[in-house]
């Protein structure tokens, strides 16, 4: 158990550092003069060569790379070329932004999905019909197009909720319900699609399974099979589906961010990588890397304790 | 199956047809954009900003009064055109390498595997928005780039899929008979992969176009060129104004990916030969209980168990019914050991099931009367047929490993339906358990009572299933073949413990089998059922010896070595 989550989170720091190389490597691969870009067209040359100097830019690049590494690993992380913010500061003040979002769609999706999956999966019939095909229309249609439709129902036409802008949960509960409503069920759509089929899948396959007709044989209701048994056969591979879907979350939190005017990690990726600003585009790379790193191994350690086979394996 | 049935069949199902109708529709009217489009889709006159539809312009005009029409006509070549090379990039990267890594594995397969994990742990979105911002605002590059993105799915699906065939046997005979390589796999590899590839295709299609517009929508694509996420953004932006302007990018875009999607679940569906779904069970026709049918055994019925005349129908997804169970005649009595055999597919667990009443999905009794214990079970509702099972009728199924929860240990299964009938404690239930255990010939029982099915013996799990049956005291037991999936010493073994049971607490056996072996050795009596019904039935010895039916006397002869039957237990008329 130790040495499996030791050998994760070790697998995690050499995916962290090739996928920071290649990124580094990738975002100093054009050949643009950030010191122009940053003080203007109309700046002197030597002014110019001043702040590339400043930047460390008038090094090759793995010495960049190199350097960069060596503070990112004491978790400095710099400060930001274009607006000269510290990076760790800047993504501290918005990453609960964007964790508040996750939750509330991890919630939601985990929630809804049992209900939907196990509802069409016990009851088949056209129960299950209206699940699949409500499955399938909400993994089509691209999730800022049901967002788009979702901003102008509920907050342009209906205007239950504003259409723009976030209060803090420590500022106001009601106030942060209020913001966080719509992009939550924006981005669950897509989300309670994928894991309620997954959801409904496992159950209709686990209610095939001999040791359910055995548990019907010994005079068990067919409430405590479904709900002692069947769902916690069902629940590791459905977990395994959550857990790859906050992939997925982590690009459509960048748009739902940018269409709710959410001050997050998302809105910010679109305006920092716009301008190529390399120490906010690294951290925010290695935020999401991991992000992503720490869901597989939270989910893969629920499936073990939820599954005894995987657990002594 | 060839490619014209797979069209027909989708082309028949209607979330097929409307799908690709309406995909067709939208590709042809894009590739003659210029066509039908009114005027060029960058003309603008800021007279006609926000108009809307007149004559010559059916869809009127947008923020910068341009022909929403051509824009929209323009666009789609943009979207459908970029989409396009994205999936052209992910299949022309995935599919190969999963190929080579599927067939060869080895050091490449480690390789490209890791690459692929490794590219599936980022985030599309950052690495897009990363990427815009080094190879600039070109939408073409941005397009390959993403179609890097999306190339594990495909690398994975291949890899997963030849994988699987590679150690098939024709492709081992293949290899044997002196094939190359390169001609084995497009002989025999490429065409299993070739199906799960075009549905993943289709869904990747609606997906990359979703991503694409995503893209756009962002604003990080090249500003003037006419795409549909670019016509969403700009829309988005005068949202107060005109919020209708979101409609005809919104629908052409919405229409295109979920028709892609329904098209890729239909031609899944296509593929695999699977029609619609399984008609939903109707309630079962009220069957005939008071039954006129001869007595089976040519006397009264019996006391314990008594089946008159029982049919099981099945409804069939076409809609049809038929019956594998029709007209049996079958007979318990307390003490008594009865087998019931026949061939696989004879009926024998069917009829198993209905005296427990765990028919599967679909099945049902038709016709006929099972009483147990005096009372008639057929068309008793589930809730009262549950009170019976476990106290007064219990089940042994035939594959051991598969009748236990595997996420739960052999203590909280044993004792979780006596905790429930009985009403104890858990305690009690507990103490109980253990005591089972040990009249089961388990040697360790504390040992495996907290363990879980995985760490047990078929053997040892077997004997467990026969302690759950015996928990809460039944007076008959329904034993499916429990002793098919052992090898011969532990068959023995629990036969011998299925006798040692019934003898000491004087239960009553319904035997299913198709040993006739297993007949001579512990049955007093025997039914035997062909084809759904029951052929014969008499005393063991009578029938392995001296059969009347040529369908026993076939039985008998497929059965190698003539073992002597049990000789009825004395006092006890059959």
């Amino acid at each position: 158990m130790v040495s499996f989550v030791v050998r994760r989170v070790a697998a995690g720091a050499v995916l962290l550092f090739v996928v920071s190389a290649l990124s580094y490597l990738l975002l100093s691969v054009p050949d643009t003069d950030v010191g122009r870009q940053i003080l203007g067209s109309g700046a002197p040359t030597e002014t110019v060569a001043a702040k590339n100097r400043e930047l460390g830019l008038d090094r090759p690049v793995p010495v960049q790379y190199a350097d960069w590494l060596a503070h990112a690993v004491r978790g400095d992380f710099g400060t930001s070329w274009f607006t000269g913010e510290n990076v760790v500061r800047a993504i501290a003040t918005r990453l609960p932004v964007t964790v508040s979002l996750m939750v509330g769609v991890t919630l939601v999706t985990a929630v809804l999905s049992l209900l939907l999956g196990v509802w069409a999966g016990v009851r088949r019939g056209a129960a299950d019909r209206l699940v699949q095909v409500l499955g399938v229309l909400g993994y089509a249609l691209p999730g800022f197009l049901v967002t788009l439709v979702i901003v102008v129902v509920f907050a342009v036409r209906l205007g239950w909720f504003p259409a723009i802008g976030y209060i803090g949960l420590t500022e106001s509960v009601p106030g942060w319900l209020s913001t966080i409503t719509l992009p939550v069920a924006s981005l669950s759509v897509a989300a309670v699609a994928g894991v309620s089929q997954q959801v409904r899948g496992a159950v209709i396959d686990v209610l095939r399974q001999d040791y359910v007709r055995t548990l019907r044989a010994r005079g068990l209701p067919p409430s405590r099979i479904l709900f002692r048994h069947v769902l916690r056969n069902a629940s590791a591979p459905a977990l395994t589906v959550l857990g790859m879907q906050f992939v997925g979350l982590l690009g459509g939190a960048v748009i739902v961010e940018q269409i709710f005017g959410l001050p997050g990690i998302g809105a910010m990726t679109v305006t920092y990588t716009t301008r190529g600003d390399i120490p906010v585009i690294m951290a925010l790379v290695m935020v999401a890397v991991v992000g992503v790193v720490a869901v597989n191994l939270a989910v893969d350690l629920l499936v073990g304790w939820l599954n005894p086979k995987a657990r002594t394996a | 199956m060839n490619a014209r049935r797979v069209a027909r069949r989708v082309l028949r199902n209607p979330l097929g047809l409307v799908p690709a109708v309406v995909l067709a529709l939208i590709v042809l009217a894009v590739l003659c954009a210029p066509l039908l489009s009114p005027q060029g889709p960058a003309v603008a006159s800021l007279r006609d900003s926000f108009g809307g539809p007149t004559g010559g312009h059916p869809l009127g005009f947008d923020s910068a009064g341009r022909d929403v029409l051509a824009r929209l006509l323009h666009g789609g070549r943009n979207t459908l055109g970029g989409a396009l090379l994205a999936l052209a990039v992910a299949l022309v990267v995935g599919v190969p390498s999963g190929l080579v890594a599927g067939y060869r594995g080895g050091r490449f397969d480690a390789a490209a595997s890791w690459t692929a994990n490794l590219v599936m742990a980022l985030p599309a979105m950052v690495v897009l928005l990363a990427s815009r911002a080094i190879l600039g605002p070109t939408v073409w590059v941005l397009m390959v780039v993403l179609g890097v993105l999306i190339a594990p799915s495909f690398f994975r699906l291949v890899r997963g899929t030849v994988a699987g065939v590679r150690n098939e046997l024709y492709v081992d005979a293949a290899r044997v008979s002196g094939l190359r390589d390169a001609r084995i796999v497009a002989r025999h590899v490429l065409v299993v992969v070739r199906a799960p590839v075009i549905v993943q295709t289709a869904l990747v299609a609606g997906i990359a176009i979703g991503l694409q517009a995503g893209l756009e929508f962002l604003g990080i694509g090249s500003g003037d060129t006419p795409t549909w996420g670019a016509m969403l953004n700009e829309a988005f932006a005068n949202i107060q104004r005109a919020p209708a302007m979101m409609v005809w990018p919104g629908l052409a875009l919405g229409l295109t990916s979920a028709s892609l999607v329904l098209l890729a679940a239909a031609l899944r569906d296509a593929l695999e030969g699977r029609g619609a779904d399984p008609v939903r069970r109707r309630r079962p026709a009220t069957a005939s209980t008071a039954s006129t049918a001869p007595a089976g055994d040519g006397g009264d019925r019996a006391g314990l168990l008594s089946v008159r005349d029982l049919a099981v129908s099945y409804l069939l997804p076409d809609g049809t019914v038929r019956e594998v169970v029709r007209g049996v005649d079958l007979d318990v009595r307390e003490g008594e050991i009865v087998g019931l055999v026949g061939e696989s597919g004879s009926g024998k667990t069917q009829t198993a099931f209905s005296i427990l009443g765990i028919l599967p999905e679909g099945g049902h009794v038709s016709r006929g009367s099972v009483t147990v214990d005096g009372r008639e079970v057929v068309g008793l509702p589930e809730r009262g047929h549950r009170a019976l099972r476990g106290t007064v009728v219990a089940y042994v199924p035939q594959e051991p490993m598969s009748n236990l929860d595997p996420s739960f240990t052999i203590g909280a299964q044993l004792t979780e339906p006596m905790r429930y009938k009985l009403g104890i404690s858990r305690a009690e239930a507990r103490r109980r358990a253990l005591d089972l255990l040990r009249q089961v010939e388990i040697a360790d029982p504390e040992r495996v009572l907290a363990s879980y099915p995985h760490q047990i013996s078929g053997g040892m799990a077997q004997r467990v299933l026969i302690a759950g049956a015996m928990s809460c005291d039944p007076r008959l037991l329904v034993a499916d073949e429990p002793t098919t999936a052992l090898d011969v010493m532990v068959q023995a073994e629990v036969l011998g413990l299925l006798r040692r049971l019934q003898r000491e607490r004087g239960l009553g056996v319904l035997l299913v089998t198709h040993n006739l072996g297993v007949v001579a050795d512990v049955c007093d009596r025997v039914a035997v059922m062909h084809e759904g019904r029951v052929v014969e039935t008499g005393t063991a010895e009578r029938v392995l010896h001296d059969p009347r039916e040529p369908y026993t006397r076939t039985l008998l002869d497929a059965v190698l070595d003539q073992v002597p039957a049990r000789p009825p237990l004395k006092g006890r008329t059959p």
